[in-house]
């Protein structure tokens, strides 16, 4: 029984083991980006303590950072789904737009309907919005046509755009001439809140999400399906699965889920779709589903985690006057040093 | 109108078109030798940010193109340090490196938002200048950067096709085992193959800043990292190729700014995708025949070296 437990035993552990090589990284990391900080002649432990008191030490707080992970976990499990066939989707970006815009033309076209109605409609043409634009790159991918990597990262630049076409254009709000946006949705199509915070219905969106990928990966054959892919699909093929169309339905499933996140965003928090919905949620979860490998319970912590380094962008924003960019830094030097510890092994790409 | 027209495009495809070639042509070289850089957006950025900043601090933007070019070999160095000497994966690393970018350039873009710089001079042969269809247009009325893009294209071709040097860093990114076994040391030429591959990058980056804008504006490279990207396959890892590769790329953005100048009645956002969307469609005509003349090592990792 445990109970005899000594320290060096308590260190072997794998979760402490995991735990301390992961506080290891960040507060190298934390170390290097305040080192930069310190360059750039800003006051980096002042904005690391303003952080903290902004997200862990109060409850509103706490709550931003449930809010900010809903995104996070959606685009991340986005990511999550394909690779498990070995497809690189860093569309997530793109995808969360197109789903906000499919969402919000529903909200827009039908704002009379009762909302046990449009919330569900909202939703499935959010997910449908971010599934048929990820399903562009799957469809390419499938036909050995263009990498999914780099028809993703280009379409991530023109789903902003076809926003903004609308909201400078057929959508535009009488009145919003400054800062066009489309005009308020109805009552019926907003995800109710919390707690007189801004968590919204998406949070369980997104934990139903991550529990519905958990489920397919490793409770169905059709994650059995997927692994063969990703191991070697010259083989699957062989083995009768069909190669190609897992691939567009894993991409375009993966971007459904991103186009949740954009869903959520305007559903719950905004109540109108505008530019600038996301500071780079796409390309965060990215991150988040890399570093967790994945895994669904990774995915959650690493969420988190990633929402309040996020924070850290706000703070340096609003405190030390820097662009909110400037985090980019230190989600790069994390992936620098996972990268640098983690070498490819040979035989495998 | 149609003739302003056609030498609009033609004037703004050369201008817009040179930090497309030189992008390109460093990411050939890289290419060349075996190694994907997606980080290239990043490279860009980095180049841009501190070419202007260099050059607002300065008031001289000839040390702002020196000083992005030094960046933006250093961020290549950064990069191999990763994937050659830490063999880490290619295609991971490169999106570090873009992100690395985007905080890099707008942590060092931050103080100079808004400042006015003396652009890169431009200069035009008189002998062209006389021209009668010239004379009344920007017409060849171009930077230094861009009169130097064919010639620099030309050059990367000679290095690359006609150098010992250039032989050995093909011959990496085709059999690194090969020139392993030959004597020669397949890091050694791949760090040199990305940082000449940055510089270039940081030239392209500080085009953007120091002539084409004369602005710095976070994520003001839109994407043209990929598009460059997309641009090597489309010239099929050949220099000269690019050339014409970046020209049609220049040209569809010139011809895009052209149209929104003359109150085209199409919206600006939808003109705005053109560049994406052609990049998407010239991959997806050149799909099929890429693997053809891809270089054989292209993103695999060599273990040989410390063997």
């Amino acid at each position: 029984m445990p109970e005899a437990r000594t320290t060096a035993a308590f260190r072997k552990s794998p979760i402490v083991r995991v735990a301390l090589h992961d506080a290891g990284i960040c507060a190298v990391v934390l170390a290097a980006f305040a080192a930069i900080l310190l360059a750039a002649g800003k006051h980096p432990l002042k904005a690391y303590a303003d952080t903290f008191r902004y997200t862990l030490a109060n409850a509103y707080g706490f709550s931003e950072l449930i809010v900010r992970m809903t995104p996070l976990v959606l685009t991340a499990v986005s990511v999550a789904l394909p690779s498990r066939l070995g497809l690189i989707n860093v569309g997530g970006e793109g995808q969360l737009y197109m789903g906000a815009w499919m969402a919000s033309a529903g909200a827009l076209l039908a704002p009379d309907l009762p909302t046990w109605i449009l919330l569900p409609l909202v939703a499935v043409l959010g997910f449908m919005g971010g599934g048929v634009w990820a399903a562009i790159p799957g469809l390419l991918r499938a036909g050995k046509l263009v990498s999914e990597t780099i028809s993703t990262l280009l379409l991530n630049y023109v789903a902003p755009l076809i926003v903004s076409y609308f909201i400078f254009g057929p959508w535009r709000a009488p009145g919003s001439s400054a800062y066009p946006q489309s005009p308020v949705f109805p009552e019926a199509a907003l995800l109710p809140s919390f707690f007189n915070t801004r968590i919204h219905a998406g949070f369980i969106i997104s934990l139903a999400a991550l529990l519905v990928y958990w489920l397919i990966v490793e409770k169905t054959r059709w994650g059995i399906d997927m692994r063969a892919i990703g191991g070697n699909a010259e083989a699957a093929q062989r083995l009768g699965i069909p190669v190609a169309k897992w691939i567009v339905v894993a991409l375009a499933v993966g971007g459904g889920f991103a186009g949740l996140a954009g869903m959520g965003e305007v559903m719950g928090i905004h109540g109108r779709l505008r530019q600038g919905l996301s500071p780079g949620y796409g390309f965060t979860g990215f991150l988040v589903s890399w570093l967790a490998g994945g895994r669904p319970l990774g995915i959650l912590f690493m969420a988190f985690l990633f929402a309040i380094i996020t924070s850290t962008g706000d703070t340096l924003q609003i405190t030390q006057g820097l662009p909110y960019s400037v985090v980019h830094i230190l989600l790069a030097m994390i992936l620098f040093i996972v990268l640098a510890g983690r070498p490819v092994r040979a035989g495998a790409i | 109108m149609t003739t302003p027209l056609a030498l609009g495009v033609l004037g703004g495809a050369i201008l817009s078109g040179t930090s497309l070639l030189y992008a390109t042509l460093g990411e050939t070289i890289v290419e060349r030798s075996g190694i994907v850089n997606l980080g290239l957006e990043g490279i860009l950025l980095i180049g841009a940010s501190v070419g202007f900043s260099t050059a607002a601090a300065t008031g001289n933007a000839w040390f702002g193109v020196m000083a992005a070019a030094m960046a933006g070999g250093l961020a290549n160095v950064l990069f191999g340090w990763l994937v050659v000497t830490r063999r880490a994966n290619q295609l991971a690393s490169g999106l570090a490196m873009m992100f690395f970018g985007f905080g890099i350039s707008a942590l060092v873009g931050a103080p100079y938002v808004g400042a006015v710089i003396v652009g890169l001079p431009k200069w035009r042969p008189s002998w062209l200048g006389g021209l009668p269809w010239v004379q009344s247009t920007t017409l060849f009325d171009y930077d230094a950067l861009t009169w130097l893009a064919v010639p620099v294209a030309i050059l990367v071709w000679w290095a690359l096709f006609w150098t010992r040097w250039g032989l050995a860093v093909r011959a990496v990114g085709e059999r690194p085992g090969a020139v392993f076994a030959s004597g020669r040391n397949p890091s050694v030429l791949q760090y040199q193959a990305l940082s000449s591959g940055g510089l270039l990058g940081g030239l392209a980056g500080a085009h953007l800043s120091l002539s084409l804008t004369k602005t710095w504006a976070e994520y003001m490279t839109a994407g043209r990292g990929f598009i460059a990207i997309a641009l090597v396959i489309f010239s099929k890892w050949h220099p000269l190729r690019a050339i014409a590769g970046a020209l049609l790329f220049g040209g569809a953005e010139a011809l895009q700014l052209q149209l929104q100048a003359r109150g085209s009645a199409v919206s600006p956002f939808l003109l705005d995708m053109t560049p994406y969307l052609l990049t998407l469609l010239v991959l997806l005509a050149w799909g099929g025949s890429r693997r053809l003349v891809a270089p054989a090592s292209l993103g695999r990792t060599f273990y040989g070296s410390d063997g």
